[in-house]
């Protein structure tokens, strides 16, 4: 049996660690793109269309990450799409993140008082002008924190996609723990390169809900 | 031929008929106050004037045209009704002068040259080209107004409708919004305001129009109005204010 070093443990989770951060910020970003369709419709839309849009979300929050991948995974085959794990956890956690920054930007939206609402109406402008100039730049700038915090809960939700057997750094350390029969140096390094990943995001939320916090421009 | 006809508007909120039948026509370059308690109806009239109230039964002809709630009869509408709100309503992440120039801009699609030289004028106009550059928290309530009613000037319209403007500001800022209003009223502006300013309207409206359960109760000539009401309602109201 060879031996591993801890450079040996540290380095291959690295290169793991890779995979957690590009499905962590394709989800982040296709999610977000959802995310922004979602709150547009929601808020020109009818009552049908709004209902749709809870129900979705409804959905999404209300059942686990690790269910939502099974289901993407699992579930495609059936109808006859082979999906690969990089897809089937991209799709699920894209739908999961969207299903929560459209939440979250909704409420951003609302916070914009009526009257910005009827001044811009009154100027004529039509919903995709008021939308554009004067609601979702001050609604940004609201959600700018708390969209940040967000994505760590994504960081952190990448590592549900190991059970498929996307090999990202969960995956990865578990695989090292079955080589090494070391898990607790194996994922104790896994748990620092987390802390690494999400620990700047979370600084960087709070320093952004500071310098937010009472800018109304 | 009237600038603005109403003709039997009806408006309900849910329950509640706020308006029943109202008949109204304003004639260009007239200046009309709209009076009353509130729950009488005055403001929603006001409303229903730029289709921010839908109404749900009745005329209105704007112009010589007819307006319909259709989103394209609207925005047509709203380029010839301009409106000042009582609580300001500017947009706080732009400057005073991004406020008056954004509409012109992206409505009319004028040049950005263009419209910065309208809304400089209007910002004069207004009394307020220093300050230009300020943002609306930087700026008194007063001045706020100011800016809105440069922003809605900025689009030439030909009614500016006017919202109880003077009713959120502190006492000492209501003079300088009202200097503004009875400027645009001797300029020859079209003006329709809901008001308690009774004196204002005395001295600047060409016409009164007290409202009343959701109903016009009595109209005319503000000094007759005033000093000879005709119904027990308007008496009661005008002595209520002395």
């Amino acid at each position: 049996m060879s031996e591993f070093s801890l450079w040996d443990i540290v380095y291959n989770l690295l290169l793991a660690a890779r995979w957690t951060v590009l499905l962590s910020l394709t989800a982040f970003v296709l999610g977000g793109l959802v995310g922004l369709l979602l709150l547009m419709v929601r808020t020109a839309g009818n009552p049908w269309v709004i209902r749709l849009v809870r129900g979705y979300v409804e959905l999404f929050q209300g059942t686990p990450l690790l269910m939502q991948l099974f289901i993407v995974f699992f579930g495609l085959p059936l109808i006859g799409l082979d999906v690969s794990p990089w897809v089937a956890a991209t799709l699920g956690l894209t739908l999961f993140t969207s299903a929560f920054l459209t939440e979250i930007w909704r409420g951003c939206v609302e916070s914009i008082g009526k009257g910005q609402w009827e001044a811009s109406a009154s100027l004529g402008m039509n919903f995709t002008q008021q939308m554009r100039y004067i609601v979702l730049p001050q609604a940004l700038r609201i959600a700018i924190p708390p969209t940040v915090g967000f994505s760590v809960q994504v960081v952190k939700g990448t590592a549900v996609a190991s059970i498929i057997g996307f090999v990202e750094l969960t995956k990865a350390g578990t695989m090292i723990t079955n080589a090494t029969y070391e898990p607790f140096t194996v994922y104790g390094c896994v748990a620092v390169m987390y802390f690494l990943i999400c620990y700047p995001l979370s600084l960087f939320a709070r320093h952004l809900e500071g310098k937010f916090r009472h800018v109304a421009r | 031929m009237s600038l603005v006809e109403l003709h039997a508007i009806h408006k309900s909120f849910g329950e509640l008929e706020v308006l029943k039948g109202i008949d109204l026509s304003i004639d260009e370059g007239q200046v009309i106050a709209l009076i009353g308690k509130s729950g009488s109806g005055k403001s929603t009239l006001l409303r229903t004037i730029n289709g921010l109230e839908v109404i749900d039964d009745g005329v209105i002809i704007v112009d010589g045209k007819k307006i319909s709630d259709r989103d394209a009869d609207l925005l047509g509408l709203r380029l010839q009704v301009g409106m000042v709100f009582q609580q300001f309503n500017l947009f706080p992440h732009y400057t005073a002068l991004e406020n008056v120039m954004l509409s012109p801009q992206v409505v009319k699609k004028q040049s950005k040259a263009e419209a910065k030289q309208i809304a400089e004028e209007m910002l004069a106009k207004v009394g307020l080209a220093d300050k230009m550059m300020h943002y609306p928290d930087q700026l008194s309530g007063g001045q706020q107004q100011r800016v809105a009613i440069a922003r809605a000037l900025a689009m030439k319209p030909k009614v500016l409708l006017c919202d109880e403007v003077t009713s959120a500001l502190d006492p000492e800022l209501v003079n300088e919004v009202l200097a503004v209003v009875r400027q645009l009223a001797e300029e020859g502006m079209t003006l329709v305001m809901v008001t308690h300013e009774m004196r204002f309207a005395r001295e600047v409206c060409d016409k009164l129009v007290f409202m009343h359960q959701g109903r016009i109760h009595e109209t005319g000539d503000p000094e007759e109005v005033f000093s000879n009401p005709k119904t027990p309602e308007l008496s009661s109201f005008v002595g209520g204010l002395a």
